[in-house]
């Protein structure tokens, strides 16, 4: 029932990130729309809404942290952005790529993609894969999914 | 018996309505629309001259907002008085509206200097309003020469959108720079070399004296031959609505964090105010549309008996033109880092262990993070400042800091 489930997000631990990056590559080919991942990357730069920041001896990823009080959705000067059953979603035919997400998110987890337009995590829930694949390759589980407070 | 009233109705006044409506389903709502259009996407306009959306995609909610939270517009009418006493809004056609609790957000409008001859120019606007979009559209043509006159975000923008769609377009500015309240003198300078490129021709610290049907005698002595004039010289917030009864205004109609005016029961939101400017410590009109929707909604909120606070504001904008962005947010005060290359340029100012503002030209990657910490005044003896100043990275942040962002509810 909505209104009193808690909403699933991911989640990265630090300590366990390796820094191999098969989060991005995996993000950017679950939002291909293609089959084939040699196809969808080869040879191309990507995009993915996911990314990792490094340190020194820091790594981990960095994606949408769907904030309970997005500054993005409030932002957003052409109504692009939203906030739909706890997921911060974006009309990507609405966007007019004017950075004003990229100013106001304190994660950085806003970029445009290959066409200019912004696009962020949606948690691959408006993708195939339904659910993130970020987390589901993640060879060390630095990455997860799961429901630690926010209820929708 | 209770009744809240909006004056305005663009994103303040949707915030308002959200604000109310997360409180309060039951009160009606009135608001006051001088446009006869639905709440919209103001700063879209350029982009709707330019293609890059219609006013379909420019409406700001959906076509069942106004049902679907309980408020009833009045198009076309506009607030002429309030009464603070018999707590009513008069409108233009004589309808008083009672209210309980009234949320001014009539917004800002053009400032239209007294220009010799003004009246004998006939293919005129200013740009505000998707109706002045729309007349701009119909009065230009493929062969068209445009004088905008004002270099600021709204006048630039303009220039944007035009281009491309007619022949010619020149600005003018009194100022000695392009986006003179947002831009440095070298950054302005970066910014009007890119726009020259693009055919974009200027004329500054030079204004017109007078004008002569198509032509615009300019103060320098210099001629602009035209067809169609742009007026984008400068806003002025709508406060006299409040300054009649009394309320106090300076620029702006002047709020508490709760977004409550001096008059009782009275709010105001949105560009018509003059909010707190966390970055320097002191009060200014911050008219952007962020703002607008925060403090729209901190005042419905408030309306509604709830508490819900603005505050932590800062200047900033992010305004692109022909594919080179700026991001600009805070004060430019202090100790300046500088990053140059040829395409982009970096400028972060800190004072007192604080980063107080930047502008960033071409080089806009994560910039939210250097925001936040103007904005939540992070000490930047707590950060690695190093590392932060070459990018922007919540690497830079401690690692309690950084579990809490990435391993919690934010």
């Amino acid at each position: 029932m909505r209104g009193n489930k808690l909403m699933k997000r991911v989640y990265v631990n630090e300590a366990w990130c390796l820094g191999c990056h098969l989060c991005e590559y995996n993000c950017a080919f679950a939002n291909s729309g293609l089959s084939d991942m040699a196809l969808a990357l080869k040879g191309k730069p990507i995009y993915p809404r996911i990314h990792i920041e490094e340190a020194g001896k820091i790594c981990y990823a960095v994606s949408c942290r769907h904030c309970e009080d997005p500054m993005c959705v409030r932002s957003c000067i052409a109504a692009a952005l939203s906030k739909k059953d706890g997921v911060v979603c974006i009309d990507r035919d609405r966007c007019v790529s004017c950075y004003t997400c990229v100013l106001v998110c304190p994660y950085g987890a806003l970029a445009p993609g290959a066409s200019g337009v912004m696009q962020k995590c949606e948690l691959c829930l408006e993708n195939s894969c339904g659910a993130p694949a970020c987390v589901a390759g993640c060879p060390n589980r630095a990455i997860v999914y799961e429901e630690r407070g926010e209820v929708q | 018996m209770k009744h809240y009233v909006i004056i305005g109705n663009g994103v303040a006044a949707a915030g308002c309505i959200e604000g109310i409506r997360s409180i309060d389903r039951e009160t009606p709502v009135t608001v006051v629309s001088e446009e006869r259009h639905a709440v919209y996407c103001r700063p879209l306009i350029s982009y709707y001259l330019e293609g890059k959306t219609d006013p379909a995609r420019m409406a700001y909610r959906g076509a069942d907002f106004y049902e679907r939270m309980g408020a009833d517009v009045r198009y076309g009418r506009k607030a002429v008085r309030i009464d603070p006493e018999g707590k009513e809004v008069l409108l233009d056609d004589g309808t008083a509206l009672p209210y309980s609790a009234l949320c001014i957000a009539a917004g800002s409008s053009p400032f239209v200097p007294p220009f010799r001859g003004l009246e004998t120019v006939q293919n005129r606007c200013s740009f505000m309003t998707l109706d002045d979009a729309l007349l701009l559209e119909r009065m230009i043509a493929p062969e068209s020469r445009v004088l905008i006159v004002g270099a600021g975000l709204i006048g630039l923008k303009c220039a944007e959108g035009l281009s491309g769609r007619v022949a010619e377009i020149t600005v003018c500015d009194l100022a000695d720079r392009v986006l003179s309240s947002i831009l440095d003198a070298e950054c302005a300078a970066m910014m009007q070399a890119h726009l020259e490129q693009h055919g974009i021709r200027f004329f500054l610290k030079d204004s017109a004296d007078r004008f002569d049907g198509q032509t615009a005698y300019m103060k320098s002595g210099a001629e602009v031959t035209f067809d169609v004039l742009v007026l984008a010289v400068g806003v002025r917030a709508n406060t006299s609505l409040l300054k009649e009864i009394g309320g106090e205004v300076n620029r702006g109609i002047l709020t508490d964090e709760q977004m409550r005016t001096s008059v009782p029961d009275i709010y105001a939101a949105g560009d018509c105010t003059e909010g707190m400017d966390r970055s320097i410590g002191q009060r200014r009109v911050l008219a952007i549309l962020p703002n607008a929707y925060m403090q729209g909604h901190a005042a419905g909120v408030s309306m509604a008996g709830g508490q819900e606070r603005f505050d932590k504001a800062i200047p900033m904008n992010s305004i692109g033109f022909f594919g080179l962005h700026a991001m600009t947010a805070g004060a430019y005060e202090g100790e300046m880092y500088e990053e140059k290359t040829a395409h982009s340029l970096k400028r972060l100012f800190t004072k007192d262990g604080l980063l107080k503002g930047f502008i960033l030209i071409g080089c806009d990657e994560r910039a939210g993070i250097y925001t936040s910490m103007i904005r939540e005044q992070t000490p930047l003896s707590s950060v690695d400042f190093e590392l932060l100043r070459k990018a922007a990275t919540t690497a830079a942040f401690p690692a309690s800091e950084r579990r809490k962002k990435f391993g919690g509810v934010v």
